[in-house]
């Protein structure tokens, strides 16, 4: 690896709750990569006849800077963006509890910034605070890693110039509190033992980071809980 | 935020998108004329609908009233929450005392779950702001605040309490913080009568 362990995580900054605008927001970095994610919504399902009867739609867009990359990449959606929009879409919304606002949208935008190999991991785990910061009833949080193969040895948390002479790439979405995977993708070649290897090595990473983004939410809303041992806003509400 | 009241566990969203309730009184805004009423915005997720059937009629049935006389796009009014469930739109109606269009005052836009904030234990906060500041508040339960007084300064301080209400909800002492900051506010205006 260029600098680190065979395990270790890039350093990881998140920021919650910084955009006006947009219901909820988060900015990660991972790495070299920076990422934003905003959410709008619940809000009303435009066109009419995408809505459905009993529960919300997620969409969700995934897409690059022109000057996120090396080469000036084209604003234009790529088959590629198209493709971590979907599989990210899917990454989080079993996380969503979308049965509670049936009838009407819930928008997700993850614009990568600066691009550095593990986007949609990143934009993932930003994209889960986004939604908490939004106020969208989730049932957990997803975090995002990937973990991959260079010279033969099983690899966390590739770099794009690790990626580039890697043999393999496996991005990982980990939702920890019911030990699932919302997200599993492979690039390259790995044996089977080498798979469960990467693996595990991505799910223990989602764990950390997971711990990370409950973190960055407790320092937005610290004060909140502090007062609310109090009791002064239970007795408002009731 | 959550909390724990005996073997109770309370949770509370801090930020969220408003979700109607039936007999909520709400402020909206008209986007839309129909056939037989009004597509109103009252910033939830689900566009309301205002039946002509629900305005207060005047008696005169054989009439066909023009829908726009009574409210045209961009109107304010204040309404209540007669219908909504999981499959229909929220309905509205203006039948009822202080419904209907809104003409004078100010609009504050806050987060509809510090409302109750702004109403207070057994309204303590809501009494306190209106009493300071002379002006009548109706706080409506989608977050849209009408304040309506006879001296637009008036006005303005009370807006100005809202949003520091909302900023600081979280907080212990808040009622007798805007207090003092109303109070000092008010000394620099002369109060309408």
């Amino acid at each position: 690896m260029d600098g680190r362990r065979l395990d270790e995580l890039r350093p990881i900054k998140l920021e919650v709750g910084l955009l006006d605008k947009a219901d909820g927001s988060a900015y990660i970095e991972h790495g070299r990569n920076k990422i934003l994610a905003a959410v709008f919504g619940p809000r009303e399902a435009h066109p009419k006849h995408i809505a459905l009867a009993d529960r919300a739609v997620v969409r969700c867009r995934y897409h690059m800077a022109p000057f996120s990359t090396d080469e000036r990449k084209s604003p234009a959606p790529s088959r590629r963006e198209l493709e971590l929009s979907k599989v990210i879409r899917e990454s989080l919304e079993p996380s969503i509890m979308s049965e509670y606002f049936p009838r009407s949208t819930i928008d997700l935008f993850i614009e990568v910034l600066q691009a550095d190999a593990g986007t949609r991991c990143a934009g993932i785990t930003a994209a889960s605070l986004a939604l908490a910061d939004a106020g969208i009833p989730l049932r957990e949080l997803v975090a995002g890693c990937a973990a991959g193969k260079i010279d033969g040895k099983v690899v966390l948390d590739l770099s794009d110039n690790e990626d580039k002479k890697g043999d393999a790439d496996l991005p990982v979405a980990f939702m920890p509190k019911s030990n699932s995977i919302s997200l599993l993708q492979m690039d390259g070649s790995m044996t089977e033992e080498e798979l469960k290897q990467a693996l595990e090595m991505a799910v223990n990473a989602c764990r950390t980071i997971y711990e990370m983004q409950r973190d960055a939410l407790r320092q937005k809303y610290h004060i909140e809980r502090e007062e609310s041992e109090k009791g002064e806003i239970a007795e408002v509400k009731a | 935020m959550a909390d724990v009241i005996g073997n109770k566990l309370i949770v509370m969203p801090v930020k969220g998108a408003y979700i109607p309730r039936m007999d909520d009184i709400v402020l909206g805004r008209v986007t839309d004329i129909g056939m037989s009423g009004w597509q109103v915005d009252i910033y939830a997720p689900y566009p309301a609908m205002l039946p002509a059937s629900e305005t207060p009629m005047r008696g005169r049935d054989s009439v066909r009233r023009d829908l726009r006389s009574i409210y045209g796009v961009g109107d304010l009014m204040i309404a209540q929450v007669i219908a909504f469930d999981r499959t229909r739109d929220p309905l509205l109606t203006t039948k009822g005392r202080g419904l209907g269009k809104v003409s004078s005052g100010r609009v504050a836009r806050i987060n509809n779950t510090k409302i109750p904030r702004i109403i207070g234990k057994k309204g303590s906060m809501i009494t306190m702001l209106k009493k300071e500041t002379g002006t009548d508040i109706i706080p409506g339960q989608n977050g849209v605040i009408l304040v309506t007084g006879r001296n637009p300064d008036q006005e303005l301080i009370a807006i100005e309490a809202i949003y520091m209400i909302e900023r600081e909800a979280h907080t212990t002492g808040l009622t007798d913080r805007v207090k003092a900051m109303i109070l000092e506010r008010m000394k620099g205006i002369t109060v309408g009568q």
